[in-house]
């Protein structure tokens, strides 16, 4: 039963990936290229190189931590839309804590950098959740505009109180002992992934191992019957977003301490938010699909770089094929269609 | 020899995992009342859909007065006089009673509904068939048995011959039950026949001429009603022997557990719902509230167990106040509830059933250890409780809604009575469940009364009540109209009462207040 589960599981986003990438080689052909070449290019650019595998895992880190944000407030029937805002806010708290905090040891500064974007994002994604839990607000609606208060609030203080000198709307770079180690002087790759993976073992066992992810995913499946065994539903859904808007936000946190080393001004979204969505989609809401889709994505946008500049193919290919994989894997009947995989259904009292 | 008007042969129909309908042979002869009696799940409802083309058989044949058909979907069977009364009525609320008979089939004048000579031909046509309606009622402003008469005036307007009732009574009153027979045998008389699907005995003793019974798919047995006892079609639809009646001892009730006074509350628009209600439930004692669906019984439920805020009056348990506390306090207070609608409140069907066997307990020790939820231990609860409470189930992992619905009911009730409650509050603890089951839920809250537990048992089903409770107050827009001994009462006048008559002991007394 179980086993029989998990493989469902697995097979339906696998095919899902191999159907958008058999689509995409049509696409390719259409735009005038071999598609076989294009794929070549895209998996040698990401994992073919010690260079490419770095970028790879840069590019895979911030989606970790924003697809386990998703899921996590997903598993409490919780739609967070607001990664984006809420790794937007951490990046900031992050990269302030970087450069105002002065003469603490590289390993505390560290964790005080993680701490404050964890916080940042955590606080930003608690006010939709209040607004949901007690006034039954959609929380849609309100992670969304949530996302546009952090753009412009973060644009104000890099413009402003916390912009760097110079010319640049940019803040002071981070202490050194707030950098995380990178594995190599000349590539970007760096410790971050490791806080990532260990973030995504904090989900799963906040999710499974403790009274209070009992309760969160009670909520999650079944309200009513929640609030009827005595569980908290207003309690557990602002605690939900807290912990899904702190994932978001350590993102931020990594992004500063191991990739940017300060806070660049944004100007239109960074994508890493609405990309957590997919990923959480693809890995069906669980810690450990949401770090393997993550690393799919990551493959794809560094091979997409390659694949335009090597290739010739406008990296929006890839896009192309990573929306069709979410279209498939949201529409499984479709993929169950394709490749008659049974539905197991049970039949109670017909 | 009457002449068969539907004749389904070898019909059988597989639903994956499961074979709904196992080679079933069911003749239906002019002017005869039908009765397919069998437990939940058993297939009733899935042979009726198949003959009423919501379902197509995957293989076997029907004939309709001998004539081979084949009915593709719902307009082949209406086309063929086949008309069917769902068990949950398809109505439009703010159409009249005539725009909802005549949809699909309106008479026009001038490319406009004719409504006055619609209103003419239900009027005749209820008429003919002794259906009293209101054709320029609101659906929604009247009873729910006069909307299922609607719907059986739908049927025949679009010219059923063949009509088939799903479980027709379930939302009834004893009054209205006595008035569909009236009809069904008005029906008859006409010539019409009727397939009634039920699985009360009583009611197939009462109207109808043959009876078929169904038990896993297959047919058991087709009998002249007035040949047969409840006692023998009880066995041939269980497969075994059953307990029809509670055996219950007498008992002396100890002090007062739940009081409650005056009673205020509204529902979720905003409406008065519990107008004033006053009970008093003692140790060792069943106390039965008898009333129509829709008078408050869902509400008061809610406000004793902490899922609904009062608006007034108090809730009292052991003398001390409960009023609005959360879910989670009055469960320790010793409150246990078993919930009108398992599915949606009493389980987490995508829980395990360990996991949904420690709800409401999950957070204290054993089960909780600091933040961590102990895992060993809850598969040791579950697995005691499964063994105790005989539910059957692969293992205490799958999935609640793998489950029938009655081993889901023994799931709920492991688990409320394991809490060790104080007071029992039953809202219709046998709602869906088959002769069997019925028969394990009802031993089991006779025992907790011999316990001594305090016990507030709501059920629409009156034989349920009857033969239960120890007390009977009966409740009617939101108040407790009346209370009766349940060892002197009667069905009839319960059932007076369940329509706003007052009577019995304490509506003698309140009669200058209501």
């Amino acid at each position: 039963m179980r086993k029989k589960n998990l493989l469902d599981e697995i097979l339906i986003p696998f095919l899902a990936v191999i159907t958008a990438l058999f689509i995409g080689a049509f696409v390719i052909l259409w735009s005038g290229q071999s598609p076989l070449f294009a794929y070549l290019v895209l998996f040698k650019g990401s994992l073919g190189s010690l260079r490419g595998i770095s970028e790879t895992i840069v590019n895979t880190t911030p989606l970790i931590f924003t697809g386990l944000a998703v899921a996590f407030a997903f598993r409490c029937g919780l739609f967070n839309i607001g990664g984006e805002g809420q790794y937007i806010v951490g990046l900031m708290a992050a990269a302030v804590a970087g450069f105002a905090i002065k003469g603490l040891p590289s390993f505390l500064h560290i964790m005080v950098v993680i701490a404050a974007g964890g916080l940042a994002g955590g606080l930003w994604a608690s006010i939709p959740g209040i607004l949901k839990a007690k006034l039954g607000v959609h929380e849609v609606i309100n992670t969304i505009m949530m996302n546009y208060i952090a753009l412009y609030t973060t644009h104000y203080l890099v413009n402003g109180p916390f912009k760097a000198e110079g010319p640049l709307p940019v803040t002071p770079r981070i202490q050194p002992t707030a950098e995380l180690y990178r594995f190599s002087p000349i590539m970007r790759a760096n410790t971050g992934i490791f806080i990532a993976l260990l973030c995504a073992v904090v989900a799963y066992y906040l999710l499974w191992e403790t009274t209070l992810g009992y309760e969160i995913r009670a909520v999650g499946l079944n309200q009513s019957a929640a609030e009827y065994g005595g569980i908290s539903v207003p309690k557990n859904m602002v605690l939900a977003m807290i912990i899904s808007g702190a994932f978001a936000g350590i993102a931020g946190s990594v992004q500063v301490a191991g990739v940017q080393h300060r806070f660049y001004d944004i100007f239109s979204f960074t994508g890493y938010g609405f990309d957590g969505i997919a990923v959480a989609l693809l890995g069906r809401n669980h810690p450990l699909g949401v770090v393997f889709a993550a690393l799919l994505f990551g493959i794809l946008a560094t091979g997409s770089m390659q694949m335009q500049s090597v290739a010739g193919i406008p990296k929006e290919v890839t896009g192309l094929i990573q929306f069709m994989i979410i279209i498939f894997v949201i529409a499984d009947e479709l993929i169950r269609y394709i490749y008659r995989v049974k539905k197991k259904e049970v039949v109670a009292n017909g | 020899m009457v002449e068969p008007v539907i004749q389904m042969k070898g019909i059988t129909k597989t639903f994956p995992g499961i074979k709904a309908n196992d080679d079933i042979d069911l003749t239906v002869l002019r002017g005869e009342i039908h009765a397919l009696l069998g437990e939940n799940g058993a297939g009733k409802t899935t042979l009726m859909n198949i003959l009423y083309g919501l379902y197509q058989q995957d293989s076997g044949e029907i004939f309709l007065k001998g004539k081979k058909v084949e009915i593709n979907n719902p307009n082949d069977a209406i086309n063929l006089g086949i008309g069917m009364v769902h068990q949950h009525f398809m109505l439009i609320e703010p159409f009249t009673v005539t725009e909802n008979i005549i949809l699909g089939s309106e008479p026009v004048k001038n490319g406009m509904i004719d409504i006055k000579k619609a209103e003419k031909q239900v009027e005749a046509l209820a008429k003919k068939y002794g259906l009293k309606v209101e054709p320029s009622a609101k659906v929604k402003d009247i009873s729910v048995g006069m909307q299922q008469r609607v719907e059986i005036l739908k049927a025949l307007y679009k010219g059923a011959d063949i009509l088939i009732l799903d479980e027709p009574t379930a939302v009834l009153t004893p009054q209205e039950v006595d008035e569909l027979i009236v009809i069904m045998d008005n029906l008859v008389e006409q010539g019409k026949s009727i397939v009634f699907i039920t699985h009360k005995l009583k009611e197939v003793m009462r109207v109808s001429h043959r009876v078929t019974v169904i038990r896993k798919g297959k047919v058991i047995d087709t009998l002249e009603t007035s040949q047969t006892t409840p006692q023998e079609l009880a066995e041939k639809m269980v497969g075994r022997k059953v307990l029809l009646r509670v055996e219950k001892k007498e008992k002396q009730p100890g002090r007062t557990i739940l009081k409650v006074e005056n009673l205020r509350a509204v529902d979720n628009r905003g409406v008065p719902v519990l107008k004033g209600i006053n009970l008093e439930v003692k140790e060792g004692e069943i106390l039965g509230i008898a009333g129509v669906d829709g008078n408050g019984q869902t509400e008061l439920v809610e406000t004793l167990t902490g899922l609904r805020r009062i608006s007034g009056g108090s809730i009292r348990m052991l003398g001390e106040d409960i009023n609005n506390l959360n879910p989670r306090e009055v469960f320790e207070k010793g409150v246990a509830h078993i919930p009108e609608d398992r599915q949606k409140r009493g389980l987490i069907l995508e829980y395990s059933v360990a996991e949904n066997l420690i709800l409401g307990r999950h957070y204290k020790s054993p089960i909780s250890k600091g933040i961590r939820i102990n895992h060993s231990s809850i598969r040791e609860t579950a697995k005691n409780l499964i063994k105790e409470y005989d539910i059957r189930t692969p293992g205490e992992k799958v999935m609640a809604k793998t489950l029938s619905g009655g081993n889901q009911q023994k799931v709920i009730i492991a688990r409320e009575f394991s809490k060790q409650p104080v007071l029992i509050v039953a809202a219709q603890p046998t709602r869906g469940l088959d002769v069997g089951a019925i028969e394990f839920v009802h031993k089991k809250l006779v025992k907790m009364r011999d316990e001594g537990k305090g016990i507030l048992l709501i059920s629409f089903e009156l034989d349920e009540i009857l033969s239960l409770s120890d007390r009977i107050a009966v409740i009617y827009e939101g108040e407790i109209i009346g209370e009766v001994d349940a060892k002197k009462t009667t069905e009839e006048e319960l059932g007076l009462m369940m329509a706003g008559h007052k009577g019995g002991i304490i509506g003698e007394e309140k009669k200058s207040v209501g």
